[in-house]
């Protein structure tokens, strides 16, 4: 039997995985799954380790989480009331809105004069962050183990010795005219 | 409680305004001690990770204010060792500018012909080597031939990078592993050193009162070394000079808080800030076109696909640097590398909505290795304000390292608009001409405007009203105070401005020594470059008197 607490955390974990699904969507992890709208193919912010990120001590927004998903459920509440949309009673009511409600509530949050923007931008940070960055861990690691954002993105991988080097990279030739007024030193005149 | 220390010369800061000012004053003979609020790091830690904690957090500040973020380092060698060391000089006219003072912003007595040995002696420091076509990163490599199809020219831009024990690895906003990258740790610092000026990292000045023969007495804290939310211990220092150079993001700050101590501080002070006038414009490279068009291809046949690979901005496009065309109307343009994060969310999907996240934003990111990021630096208005400073550092620290929200006010007057939108335009004719790449600016509304190049927001100048140094860069109304980083810097410089900090710096120098003898320090001026050589110390010895 699940603790009051436990499942209090679950569901603040279900509004977290939300928010973090729309800044970058990805695939739903089963059938049952809310929080992922599965609106995309792949590993969205949420696969990229979106919740380990926000929970880390070290980035700051850990105790205002709470806070957040009490906020945002409310203005889910409000946005589902002005929009005529039915919540689902089981779910937190920001998981219980498709996704292109989600997406209009975030644009509003974050518009320039939303009371609060820093606080929804700064969440939303984090989540983009753990998508094409990862920093809650290390660089070498996340793309040993596959991290989806980054391997989405290309990002190349190090020298066995985890550092980065690019012995080829120039095209080699001049492929432009320098500015006529160019000084001698290589500076505008 | 522990004894109030003493000496000569206390140096705050110590990226290029601190690490000249403490190599020539102990070189000349003062007792120097420089306070650094970052780690003191060197090649070994700087590490090629992400990770929150990794030496990227450690040395990186990130301050969030209303209507303009600023990026600045935060370490020994402050912002030398987290730019990109790109170093050309001021274009002629930007000495001339008059921004909205209805007169010329800078001191009568400097232009860019009086300024030249200065740059000479800081070229030869460092030092800055121009760069060759061969050894152009093809990000650079893309810009140039995008520039030279739409009729425009550009150039490598001259760099502070051994390019020989360059490994592009596009690390360096991390601190360089492989001191390629000439920062402050290998010249102007080590030289101060050995001239026995003391570094103490993680000592962060919070303000300055006044003694009563004149000296200062110079309170600080210890910032905890992992987490720098939390300050330790308390201390205070008393010096007959203060040199301060925190960066144009602190050194307001820290004189605001020494009011009540010091007495009234010069109108300009927190005041005429400048964020260089920039912009980012994010493009998405269509690679066949990159291929068909600008027939570019590597050896093993991709046509760009390059975007992680390089060292920073490398190429630059200066046709709009035209002394005759207006004020605020003039800007170079410049291809960068911005890292993940930092150099992404702020991007915009082109023709989509919501512009910044959502799905188009996870396909845009899925082609980041076909972006090219091009960096504006034009004639902003001098528009940031200072609001009451926090009652530590700069900001409220928000995590552990790097983020922080600050109390700079920024609001893009109607000049500088015009600067960002025409060149948004710029970049937009030369970078989607035949469907190259679709390009878009980086969205404002969500941390304002962007900076990695603060300036000006305690700047020297003639006019009292308008400006809080004297141009020799001393704090008005405060003898034995002197400011020699970028916040001295009058205005928007178009161009990457390290080179023109060093050069004011090194100019500020004879008159500093000055002072401190005239408070009978006993320091003479005419240091060689720190590695001994001497052409710019002959260049300059007829402009010391």
């Amino acid at each position: 039997m699940e603790s009051d607490e436990a499942a209090e955390h679950r569901m603040r974990t279900m509004v977290l995985e939300a928010f973090a699904d729309t800044i970058i969507p990805g695939e739903k992890r089963g059938p049952d799954d809310a929080a992922i709208a599965g609106v995309d193919v792949g590993g969205g912010a949420v696969a990229g380790g979106a919740i380990d990120l926000l929970e880390d001590p070290a980035g700051g927004i850990a105790p205002a989480l709470e806070t957040i998903c009490v906020e945002l459920d409310e203005y889910a509440r409000e946005h589902a009331a002005a929009t005529g949309l039915d919540l689902d009673p089981d779910l937190p009511p920001f998981v219980g809105l498709p996704f292109e409600a989600r997406t209009a509530l975030i644009e509003k949050l974050t518009s320039p004069d939303h009371p609060d923007k820093q606080m929804w931008v700064g969440l939303a940070l984090f989540c983009n962050m753990a998508f094409d960055s990862a920093p809650h861990m290390h660089t070498v690691d996340a793309l040993a183990s596959g991290h989806p954002g980054l391997l989405a993105m290309g990002y190349e991988s190090p020298e066995p010795d985890g550092l980065w080097r690019f012995p080829t990279f120039s095209y080699g030739r001049q492929l432009a005219d320098p500015h006529p007024s160019t000084t001698s030193t290589g500076s505008p005149a | 409680m522990t004894a109030t220390e003493s000496t000569d010369v206390l140096v705050i800061g110590s990226g290029f305004g601190g690490a000249i000012a403490a190599y020539h004053l102990a070189a000349g003979g003062a007792r120097v001690k420089v306070f650094e609020r970052g780690p003191w790091l060197k090649a070994d830690d700087f590490e090629h990770d992400f990770k929150l904690g990794a030496s990227y957090t450690r040395v990186f500040d990130f301050v969030i204010g209303d209507g303009m973020s600023v990026l600045g380092g935060n370490c020994v060698g402050g912002g030398s060792v987290v730019y990109f060391a790109t170093m050309p000089r001021a274009p002629r006219f930007v000495f001339e500018r008059h921004g909205s003072i209805g007169r010329r912003m800078w001191p009568a007595a400097i232009s860019r012909d009086a300024l030249e040995p200065w740059y000479d002696r800081v070229a030869e420091a460092l030092p800055v080597t121009q760069q060759t076509w061969d050894r152009v990163p093809y990000a650079g490599g893309l810009f140039a031939a995008a520039c030279h199809h739409a009729g425009r020219t550009a150039n490598p831009a001259p760099s502070a990078i051994d390019v020989d024990m360059c490994t592009n690895c596009n690390w360096m906003m991390a601190g360089c592993r492989f001191d390629a990258k000439r920062s402050l740790l290998l010249n102007y610092l080590p030289a101060a050193l050995a001239h026995g000026a003391e570094i103490r990292p993680l000592h962060e000045v919070q303000h300055l009162a006044r003694n009563d023969d004149g000296s200062y007495r110079v309170h600080y804290r210890v910032v905890d070394e992992e987490d720098y939310r939390i300050l330790h211990g308390e201390g205070t220092i008393d010096a007959k000079i203060v040199v301060i150079a925190a960066g144009a993001g602190a050194t307001p700050v820290i004189l605001q808080r020494s009011e009540p101590h010091l007495g009234r501080m010069p109108h300009a002070v927190g005041r005429y800030f400048s964020g260089n006038g920039e912009r980012l414009n994010t493009a998405v490279f269509d690679e066949d076109r990159v291929r068909e068009v600008l027939k570019l291809s590597r050896p093993d046949g991709r046509a760009y696909e390059a975007y992680q690979i390089g060292r920073g901005p490398t190429v630059a496009s200066w046709d709009r640097l035209d002394g005759a065309l207006p004020e605020f109307e003039r800007y170079s343009l410049e291809q960068l590398y911005f890292p993940p994060a930092l150099g992404t969310i702020l991007a915009q999907v082109p023709d989509a909505s919501p512009s910044w996240f959502g799905r188009g934003k996870k396909e845009m990111l899925r082609r980041w290795q076909s972006w090219l990021t091009i960096f504006t630096m034009s004639e902003d208005d001098n528009e940031g304000v200072f609001g009451p400073p926090p009652e530590t550092g700069n900001a409220h620290r928000f995590s552990q390292q790097m983020l922080g929200h600050g109390p700079l006010r920024y609001r893009p007057t109607a000049n500088t608009r015009r600067g960002w939108s025409l060149a948004d335009a710029d970049v937009k004719d030369i970078l989607e001409r035949d469907g190259l790449s679709r390009v878009m600016p980086w969205t404002n509304d969500l941390v304002g405007a962007y900076t990695v190049h603060p300036l000006a927001s305690c700047r020297i100048g003639d006019d009292p009203a308008t400006s809080a140094l004297d141009d020799r860069h001393e704090l008005r109304g405060h003898p034995g105070i002197f400011v020699t980083d970028g916040s001295a810097v009058p205005g928007a410089l178009t161009v990457n401005p390290a080179s023109t900090i060093a050069a004011l710096a090194e100019r500020a120098m004879p008159g500093i020594v000055r002072a401190a003898q005239d408070r009978g320090v006993a320091v003479t001026y005419g240091a060689p470059s720190p590695d001994g050589e001497t052409a710019g110390r002959r260049a300059v010895a007829h402009l010391r008197s």
